[in-house]
């Protein structure tokens, strides 16, 4: 069990508390700025909390050092992952795995995120990997490093749709397959949502809500799609004349 | 002709060939500026130039060749220079692997200055590998200043690794690289400096053939109080394309200067040049530190795969 205990941080966590039982797929959601990165980061130990704890089956992971966090059986899948001049994929997944992977092993858990060319093993993680592919390879580390708990932040940005299907049936096919493993998705897709056991509303710093899709899915807005809230006036008719072509 | 090697000759021979004991294939083997052992193939025979370094002759339309010419130091205080041509036949496929060794573990100076030329034959294709590495407990100082000269004709294509993967006090390597048409070089430099060490890289590549192409690749990681000059400079004067990329990670009081130049004189030259110096990045660690490496295992990581 992952337990928050009364988390402040600045003025983004404010006095947060709750329990994740084992095997949970849990998605976090809530406005931008709402606080999900930095208690995702907070459970990691890459944020410090000025207050409060992190409590993971009874042990106080408070204070540990990032490298200890992860050796307890934490992992967090950046929502901008780093890059790696001369570090190919596979030796990023082998550090990943902890030991050398054999090819085959590297090439499935590329597969998961919907990578499918073995070609991409022996690729740098340099700025020659788009948006999309470095975010799978991000995924497919923490996929790889099989914690007891797995962070995902925002793992569908800048992944096209037909990679998002094999995504959403790879969390799903983990969440079956490890009734003792928990998962943390900080997400705004529906698809991803419906995926949870519990959805947790965070905003402003607190958990405003709770509950199972069904509960909370109609409260947040998807259904009542095409009535944007802002409506925006005309635009103003444009002259070829007024258009500057200086620049 | 055999000579039995000690264990720091077989560890410097590790270290900068990758051999274990003597290769197969041909090979010259120099040991504090004597030849150790020597061995010719099919289409390579080695010699020894009136300059008392290397003849290495490669046949035209020889395909695989190995060639081992390491040279190891461990004489302290001798200052060894070394001039070797390598002529590669034309349509001819080689690796050269070379490099020095230097054992000090006195407070003298140990210096070897390899001096290469390289005639690459039309079309042939030269893979050259040269490692330089430095050791010994006491602070003795470790000097190597090889000069690579480079000639490729037509359609020649050679690849060039050079590395300096630590112990070297002082190094200034000079390169002079002319390419011919249609012929292509990729260089790659890798280098390591910590203390005091100093490193200097000065390379002139000019591309004299229409259709030549050069790509400069630096990387390098100065540590501690260490300073490194880089200096590629690349001329254009046919129809021709280049590209030089310096990247160097800073660490401790170290300093670098990278200054890469570009010069152009035909038209159709197309050149591009760029340079970057910066520290580990923040977000490289704290990602290797959430897999569960510590942040010192994360740092030799970083830095071991921006060098390999």
């Amino acid at each position: 069990m992952l337990e928050l205990k009364n988390i402040k941080f600045k003025k983004i966590l404010n006095d947060l508390s709750y329990k994740i039982d084992d095997g949970k797929l849990i998605v976090i959601t809530g406005p931008n700025g709402g606080g999900k990165s930095t208690l995702a980061k907070a459970i990691m130990g890459i944020v410090k909390p000025d207050s409060g704890q992190v409590v993971l089956d009874g042990k106080d992971l408070t204070g540990k050092s990032v490298t200890e966090i992860s050796n307890a059986g934490i992992c967090y899948g950046f929502q901008q992952p780093a890059r790696f001049k001369g570090m190919t994929i596979k030796k990023l997944l082998d550090i990943a795995a902890g030991k050398r992977l054999p090819m085959l092993a590297c090439n499935e858990y590329l597969s998961k995120v919907g990578l499918c060319s073995a070609g991409y093993l022996t690729r740098e993680i340099d700025k020659s990997l788009s948006g999309g592919e470095i975010k799978r390879i991000e995924i497919a580390t923490v996929l790889a490093r099989n914690p007891k708990i797995a962070i995902f932040d925002e793992p569908e940005a800048g992944i096209d749709l037909w990679s998002f299907d094999r995504l959403t049936q790879t969390f799903r096919e983990i969440h079956k397959s490890n009734p003792d493993k928990t998962i943390i998705i900080i997400s705004h897709q529906e698809r991803i949502l419906e995926l949870a056991n519990e959805i947790l509303l965070l905003d402003q710093g607190k958990i405003t809500q709770t509950g199972t899709p069904d509960e909370i899915l109609p409260n947040l807005g998807f259904v009542a799609k095409g009535t944007p809230e802002c409506q925006l006036s005309e635009p103003p008719v444009l002259h070829g004349t007024e258009i500057p072509t200086t620049c | 002709m055999a000579v039995d090697l000690s264990p720091i000759d077989k560890d410097l021979l590790e270290n900068i060939a990758g051999l274990h004991g003597m290769p197969n294939g041909a090979f010259n083997v120099r040991k504090n500026g004597k030849l150790v052992e020597r061995n010719n193939s099919a289409n390579v025979t080695i010699e020894t130039n009136d300059q008392g370094g290397l003849e290495v002759k490669v046949k035209d339309n020889a395909k695989r060749e190995t060639i081992f010419v390491p040279v190891i130091l461990t004489k302290v205080g001798m200052v060894d220079t070394v001039y070797n041509n390598f002529h590669i036949g034309r349509g001819a496929n080689v690796e050269i692997i070379a490099g020095c060794g230097i054992h000090n573990d006195e407070h003298k100076t140990t210096q070897h200055d390899g001096i290469h030329s390289f005639y690459c034959g039309e079309g042939s294709y030269t893979k050259y590998i040269e490692k330089h590495y430095g050791n010994g407990a006491a602070d003795g100082t470790r000097i190597l200043n090889p000069q690579t000269k480079v000639v490729l004709e037509k359609n020649a294509i050679c690849e060039m690794e050079m590395s300096q993967i630590g112990g070297v006090t002082s190094t200034i390597r000079e390169s002079n690289i002319t390419i011919g048409q249609g012929a292509k070089l990729i260089i790659t430099e890798k280098l390591m400096t910590e203390g005091n060490q100093t490193a200097t890289s000065n390379m002139k590549i000019e591309l004299v053939g229409n259709g030549s192409s050069v790509q400069v690749i630096s990387r390098s990681v100065a540590k501690d109080h260490s300073q490194q000059v880089f200096n590629p400079l690349v001329t254009g004067n046919a129809k021709c394309s280049g590209h030089v990329q310096c990247d160097s990670i800073i660490m401790g009081k170290a300093k670098v200067k990278s200054i890469p130049a570009i010069e152009a004189a035909h038209e159709d030259a197309q050149l591009v040049h760029e340079a970057a110096i910066g520290k580990i990045a923040g977000d490289q660690l704290v990602k290797l530190m959430t897999l569960g490496l510590s942040e010192e295992e994360a740092e030799a990581q970083i830095l071991d795969d921006f060098l390999s």
